[in-house]
């Protein structure tokens, strides 16, 4: 029998995560077990992969057999067996574990540029990157472009920064090409903090190549002579990834001294970040790797003309720099034909909260929001109504289901008070409150803040106080104006973005649900039963059966009633923890 | 040089100046509370914005270098909105107990606070609580009453090269303290202490001594080593009770810590307040007459019978040219010899 | 200094030698930083690791007394890579052919021997200050305190005058004063072979011009050092002393020998502002005003003539120095007339055309650097512009000499003394205030961790540190500053006065005694107190 096979396990973090070591240990056990490996021998491979996007399914495994591919879902160690009996062996795929029909749609609306390699090369081995033709773009700059052609194809292509300020990457790298220095710097900057976000994780952990392949042709663009990669500590596998990626791409002359038998030269170490999400911040990056605590300075200058030690640097966003072979190897007009007029080329998402398909998208820019969250992403788990989506993370702004139409672009976000931002989306159904939603990300960015400006360290803390007396029913009246007014002043004042956005989450989901808040303020209700302070439980004598699971449940021993009689809960004792409510079989216990 | 106006007024300055200089050059006041003309430009407490024609948001006129042809507007009524606001955020996080404070009437931040007028403050909120444990014997750290200008910080590094704080923490909790938040431990120059716009940072011997009014300022020079650096003595009731130093100095304000912490032998209890005559053995009080005539009697006596040059003097590197000069023409006009010199080789 | 401060911050190459720079002259310290900030190199020697190496590129760690050795060296280096400034050379010295070839002996490797220094970091020393082009060289008293001390001090001027680095703005050679206003009592004359302004005693016109002004007889012999007072006393040729201001007992070297040759005197008067160790011993103590209780002058290190005002009343009955004097000098029948004490800086001013210019007017807000002879004259930042006084300036072959007192069996350790950060000289002021006694409360002696761990020394311990001149307990602070063999005392505290132990051995020229270099022991178990 000659039979090809090839066997792939998802093993980014997330895949890992749900036992993707283990899985690939039990296809590896028993392929050799029966005798799989011996009779193929060369033909058999087996390789992890990083992230193909649908997280919540893992561990998803791509079984090739003879170039047909089948994908499974939920795959557990105790599975594999099966799964060599029937399908390796046999021919025949276990139907039942096999993705269904939404797997595909999640994928068919999506076009994979960036993601286009993670999923199917093996990030720990350069070979198999290799083999889908990378770093044929950066043997193609070195060889026959001159840095002011390769920053031309980049220029071409429209490609703007990822990081979320949207910058076009070709001015930026023509503006430092310009400034002589006796050196240069490029940065990637991996320092993703975003709350939900994923993206550049599950890029470097996928497909880390790609990134220092775009980074070196920066570099060449540029004369940058060295680079960094920032990256957070709390990412692991992707540093590990990365430094094993670095060492086999100075095996092969693509980093070090005379790349590629030219003389260019450049080489990339790696800085672990503390965990601090103002680092992010282009230069309190810089203040971080220089030793310094990482704070913002103000700009100008800006870093292109004094930067890392004062020197001339380009500091790009992880998927910026991995569009960068693709670009250069399929060209500016192919990258150009995706996306909208001013936003060119496509944009990773990290799609997470009330979705069902959660997991980590790749689009063309300008595709109509709704397609994201029905197509892509399946609808609201649970089948509750869609209420928001909250894009750009802490900086960024809630897109309210009325404008759920709107294209998803640079330009059309910003029009309605949001921002595409590094790429989270966390999408709220009806049971989420706006104004905890608010909060939420108040209470991130003020612990986030690096308190070196006022109106951030200060005015985000009184802004935080404000929405926390509003959730605990101690809202006054002219707090929302209060809170707009404040919030106006922070965005106009601050020194570095994390400040002048931090007011987003307050200003947007003021714009949109206003009523959510006149409710707490005023009516002391929370409209969606989130926040607590604002809860009452009453048992619907009508409905109780007197089974006393409530009772049972409670905490705080609130709830009193003979057996078979509807019980009643006292308000004063009730510490509102909702366990009675989720305890109730017989929905007798109400809230609001 | 480059031209640009501000406030519609003409002003040419080099190349490289920020707004702020450029403002000040012009005799035009912005207000600021982290900047320092000896330091680098920080941008923090973000009071010194402008409007810049052509920029869609306010610049902090300390960090932003002029331009040719730029526009800048120092005052409007948009932009003294957005400095209350931020003066309104850090006295909301101050103690407000100026009337107990040792740095009340010369303390930048509550005279911003008097000029804008902030009395009611309706963005009140918590207020950092801080226990005091520092035991130096020099410098007062009330962190409460700090607003991370961080111009401490940065004087301590780029002046001092020292380094001996910094900035720890993050968001509402960012402190400025030694590592790990251990005792001060540094040279105890104090020039922190000297830019401190608000009473974070005060000196421990001053708690209490007086305050602005009924104190005298004399500039004179310091009495330790031979840099001369110029000192102001805070005089109250015949008491030294603060040294401080003008920026516009030789020594650009800056101090050791003998220069701003040790002056307090001046008034010091065991100071010789009298004359002295060894009498059997033992020195007993006298009057001047007693000892000045005392004094050119035996020293008459030794004169003649020895001669002049069995009669010696050493004047003091401590006393004044003139008391030197004084000195010296005594001993060789008045007692006749040369025998006369100081400290120079010691 | 023939250069003044704020000319520092524009070196780019700053040569510290002899100096502990950020300790004794913190605000000095301040502007080299600044310099290094701007660019600046630093190159520092010194047998201890003091604070300034932070700042420096090159660090040589010399013995002790080995400066001569160490600066030729540096020279040998600038002839050989021909970094010598000919022009210079030419208009503006003399005798640079003998002091050529006394170089010779003093190539790097023999250097290394004498001094430690590894010769690498002589070349490089030698190579960043020959080819400066705003070097600028600082010293004190680790230079000066040496029985070779003139010796160390033509060193540093031929390396100055070689590279034709003097009499440029900061480009110069800078000895660093260490007291106020030690400048000053220099400038006025409190030296016995000179009247103020540095006119010589011995030459018939000048005496004769300061006769006439004076009005009186002058004595024509030049009189004797502080030093040579002590041994004259010892010796009865001088019968009585009257000290204004100083402290020899603690300040002099062989406390012992002071202590003795001041009780055999007949008649001392020490006038002070408190009871010092000196004062004791008088026959009459005059109570005087401090610095913050009079008006007049002092003059800094860079020259510069600086108005000290009167904030206070003295305490009691305490007067003026020069109120005392006056008196004094009336009741001895020499009345010494001036309405006001600016005056007297007038009649220095007709002496002394240097400061003919100065007035306290002038000096208000800032002070004016001599010379400054006319009332339009703006002062003089930095000496030897355009030439020397003398014409041409002389190179002064110099060869290494052994320091007089060297480590043998019984004294194993070489003892060098200087100050710290938190006292002041004697430490009659800074003694008395309480907060820098907090953190500096007592003396200590600074030892290399290696012999500390040979000794059974471990940091803390009470030791007792004995010369051929006597001995003194304190605490050991083991540290690496010093290096081995090598040990340091502050001279700050009575306690453990670093004085007894040191040698009182002169420099033959001026007369400066040797507390740089002495031997000494160290022994545990004696307990303390």
């Amino acid at each position: 029998m000659k039979t090809d096979l090839v066997v792939r396990v998802c093993m980014g973090t997330g895949g890992i995560a749900a036992g993707g070591a283990e899985v690939m240990d039990a296809f590896k056990k028993h392929l050799r077990s029966k005798g799989v490996t011996a009779r193929i021998e060369k033909n058999c491979t087996m390789h992890k992969v990083g992230c193909r996007g649908l997280c919540a399914r893992d561990v998803l495994v791509d079984i090739v057999v003879n170039d047909s591919k089948t994908t499974y879902q939920f795959i557990k160690p105790a599975m594999v067996e099966r799964i060599i009996d029937e399908h390796v062996i046999n021919g025949k795929p276990v139907e039942e574990w096999t993705v269904p029909e939404d797997y595909h749609l999640f994928h068919n609306k999506q076009v994979k540029v960036v993601l286009s390699d993670c999923g199917s090369v093996d990030p720990e081995d350069i070979e198999s990157y290799l083999n889908v033709k990378g770093y044929d773009a950066l043997k193609q700059v070195v060889t026959t472009m001159s840095p002011a052609e390769t920053i031309g194809v980049i220029r071409q292509s429209g490609l703007r920064g990822r990081g979320g300020a949207g910058f076009p990457t070709g001015t930026k790298w023509e503006i430092c090409s310009k400034e002589t220095s006796e050196h240069k710097y490029i940065i990637c900057n991996a320092d993703e903090g975003d709350p939900g976000a994923f993206m550049d994780r599950s890029v470097i952990e996928g497909n880390p190549h790609a990134v220092i392949e775009g980074m070196i042709i920066g570099a060449y663009s540029i004369g940058a002579d060295a680079g960094y990669v920032y990256i957070r500590a709390e990412y692991p596998l992707a540093v590990e990834r990365l430094k094993n990626a670095l060492k086999e791409a100075r095996k092969h002359k693509f980093l070090g001294k005379g790349i590629l038998g030219t003389n260019f030269n450049f080489d990339i170490k790696i800085k672990l970040g503390a965990g601090a999400f103002v680092c992010g911040e282009e230069t309190a990056l810089i203040a971080s790797i220089e030793g310094q605590r990482g704070m913002p300075r103000a700009k100008p200058p800006f870093p292109v003309y004094k930067g890392l030690w004062g020197k001339p640097t380009v500091i790009n966003n992880v998927e910026t720099l991995a569009n960068v072979p693709y670009i250069i190897r399929k060209g500016a007009e192919w990258y150009s034909s995706f996306g909208t007029e001013k936003s060119k080329g496509t944009k990773v998402f990290a799609l997470t909260g009330k979705i069902r398909n959660s997991g980590l998208i790749e689009v063309p820019m300008g595709i109509p929001l709704r397609e994201i969250i029905y197509d892509i992403g399946g609808g609201i788990e649970n089948d509750k109504a869609f209420k928001a989506v909250q894009t750009g993370g802490p900086s960024g702004g809630c897109i309210p289901s009325h404008l759920l139409d709107i294209k998803v672009d640079f330009e059309s976000l910003a029009s309605v008070g949001s921002i595409v931002g590094s790429g989270g989306m966390v999408v709220l159904d009806e049971g989420d409150c706006m104004v905890n939603i608010a909060k939420f990300f108040l209470q991130f960015t003020q612990s986030e803040s690096c308190g070196k400006c006022v109106p951030c360290r200060i005015g985000t803390k009184r802004l935080l106080e404000i929405l926390e007396r509003i959730t605990s029913g101690k809202g006054r009246e002219g707090d929302i104006e209060l809170l707009e007014d404040l919030a106006r002043d922070i965005k106009a004042t601050s020194l570095c973005g994390l400040g002048q956005t931090a007011p987003n989450p307050i200003l947007s989901t003021i714009r949109y649900f206003r009523d959510e808040y006149e409710a707490h303020i005023t009516k002391k209700k929370c409209p969606a039963g989130v926040c607590r302070d604002l809860l009452s439980y009453v048992i619907l004598a009508e409905i109780c059966k007197g089974c006393g699971a409530c009772k049972k449940v409670c905490p705080a021993g609130a709830i009193s009633g003979e057996k078979k009689q509807p019980h009643t809960i006292d308000a004063d004792i009730c510490v509102r923890c909702g366990a009675c409510f989720e305890a109730c079989k017989f929905r007798a216990i109400g809230k609001g | 040089m480059i031209d640009l106006s501000i406030n519609g007024l003409p002003v040419s300055v080099p190349e490289g100046t920020t707004i702020l200089d450029a403002a000040r050059f012009a005799d035009i006041p912005i207000p600021t509370l982290c900047h320092h003309p000896k330091l680098t430009p920080y941008g923090g407490c973000r009071l010194c914005i402008v409007d810049v024609k052509g920029i869609n948001r306010p610049v902090t006129s300390c960090t932003t270098p002029v331009a040719a042809g730029m526009e800048v507007t120092t005052t409007s009524p948009t932009i003294e909105k957005l400095r209350k606001t931020i003066l309104e955020l850090i006295l909301s996080d101050h103690p407000n107990d100026c009337m107990v404070c040792e740095k009340a009437g010369d303390c930048t931040l509550q005279e911003l606070a008097y000029f804008y007028g902030i009395r009611e403050n309706r963005l009140d909120g918590e207020r950092r609580v801080y226990a005091k444990k520092d035991d130096n014997p020099f410098i007062e750290r009330n962190m409460e009453k700090c607003i991370l200008c961080g111009k401490c910080v940065r004087i301590c590094d780029e002046v001092q090269g020292v380094g001996a704080i910094d900035i720890a923490y993050r968001g509402f909790n960012a402190k400025v303290c030694p590592p790990f938040e251990k005792n001060l431990d540094c040279e105890f120059c104090g020039q922190c202490v000297s830019v401190c716009p608000t009473g974070a940072l005060t000196g421990k011997a001053w708690g209490q001594r007086g305050r602005q009014k009924d104190i005298k300022e004399i500039e004179t020079i310091c009495p330790y080593c031979g840099c001369g650096c110029s000192i102001t003595l805070h005089v109250r009731r015949n008491e030294v009770i603060r040294v401080s130093s003008r920026e516009d100095t030789l020594n650009e304000g800056w101090l050791c810590p003998k220069g701003r912490f040790g002056y307090s032998f001046i008034n010091n209890a065991a100071r010789l307040k009298t004359p002295l005559i060894r009498e059997e053995g033992q020195l007993k009080e006298a009057t001047w007459d007693e000892a000045l005539d005392f004094i050119a009697d035996r020293l008459g006596k030794v004169k003649a019978k020895y001669g002049a040059d069995s009669i010696a003097g050493l004047s003091s590197a401590r006393c004044t040219n003139e008391e030197n000069y004084l000195f010296q023409k005594f001993m060789r006009a008045a007692v006749g010899t040369n025998n006369v010199d100081h400290c120079a080789r010691l | 200094m023939t250069n003044s401060i704020p000319e520092i911050e524009n070196n780019d190459v700053i040569f510290v030698i002899g100096s502990n720079t950020t300790e004794t002259h913190p605000i000095i310290g301040l502007r080299m930083k600044k310099a290094v900030r701007k660019g600046a190199k630093i190159i520092v020697a010194d047998p201890r690791k003091i604070n300034l190496v932070r700042f420096s590129t090159v660090w040589m760690q010399h013995r002790p007394g080995t400066d001569v050795a160490l600066l030729n060296g540096m020279m040998h280096v600038v002839l050989q890579e021909q970094l010598v400034d000919k022009g210079f050379v030419k208009e503006w010295t003399e005798g640079f052919d003998t002091f050529r070839k006394s170089l010779a002996d003093y190539s790097p490797e023999k250097v290394e021997k004498i001094t430690g220094v590894p010769k690498k970091d002589i070349v490089s020393a030698a190579l960043l200050y020959g080819k400066a082009k705003r070097p600028a060289i600082y010293y004190t008293m680790g230079i000066t305190q040496h029985a070779h001390g003139t010796q160390n001090v033509f060193a540093i001027a031929n390396l100055a005058l070689m590279t034709g680095n003097l009499g440029r703005e900061s480009t110069g050679v800078n000895p660093l004063r260490g007291q106020n206003n030690v400048q000053g009592a220099t400038d006025m004359g409190c030296i016995p072979n000179q009247y103020p302004g540095y006119q010589r005693v011995d030459l018939p016109s000048i005496r004769a011009k300061f006769e006439t002004a004076w009005d009186a007889k002058l004595s024509d012999k030049p009189g004797l050092t502080a030093t040579e007072m002590m041994n004259a006393a010892m010796e009865d040729k001088v019968k009585a002393l009257y000290i204004m201001g100083e402290n020899p007992v603690m300040s002099d070297p062989d406390t012992h020998h002071t202590v003795k040759a001041l009780k055999n005197l007949d008649f001392l008067v020490v006038q002070d502002i408190f009871m010092t160790e000196t004062a004791q011993l008088a026959d009459v103590v005059l109570p005087s005003a401090c610095f913050a209780e009079k008006d007049g002058t002092f003059t800094n290190t860079e020259r510069r003539v600086q108005r000290v005002k009167k904030a206070l009343n003295p305490p009691g009955k305490a007067r003026e120095d020069s109120a005392i004097i006056l008196e004094l000098s009336r009741r001895m029948g020499y009345d010494m007339k001036y309405n006001l004490i600016e005056e007297v800086l007038r009649e220095i001013g007709g002496l002394w055309p240097a400061v003919a210019g100065i007035t306290y007017g002038r000096i208000e807000k800032w002070g004016l650097q001599w010379p400054c002879p006319t009332l339009d004259h703006p002062g003089t930042p930095y000496l030897f512009k355009g030439g020397f006084p003398r014409g041409k300036a002389s190179f002064t072959p110099v060869s290494y000499e052994p320091s007089k007192e060297l480590p043998d069996k019984e004294y194993p350790f070489i003892l060098t003394t200087g100050r710290q950060l938190f006292q002041y000289h004697t430490g009659s002021m800074t003694r008395k205030v309480k907060e820098l006694n907090i953190v500096a409360p007592e003396a200590y002696v600074e030892i290399n961790p290696a012999d500390a761990e040979r000794l059974k020394i471990a940091d803390g311990d009470t030791v007792r540190v004995t010369s051929r001149r006597g001995s003194i307990d304190l605490k050991a602070l083991v540290s690496e500053r010093p290096s081995e063999g090598l040990v340091f005392i502050p001279f700050h505290y009575r306690e453990a006065a670093a004085n007894i132990l040191t040698n009182p051995q002169l420099d033959p020229v001026c007369k400066i005694p040797e507390l740089k270099v002495c031997a000494v022991k160290i022994e545990t178990g004696h307990g303390g107190q």
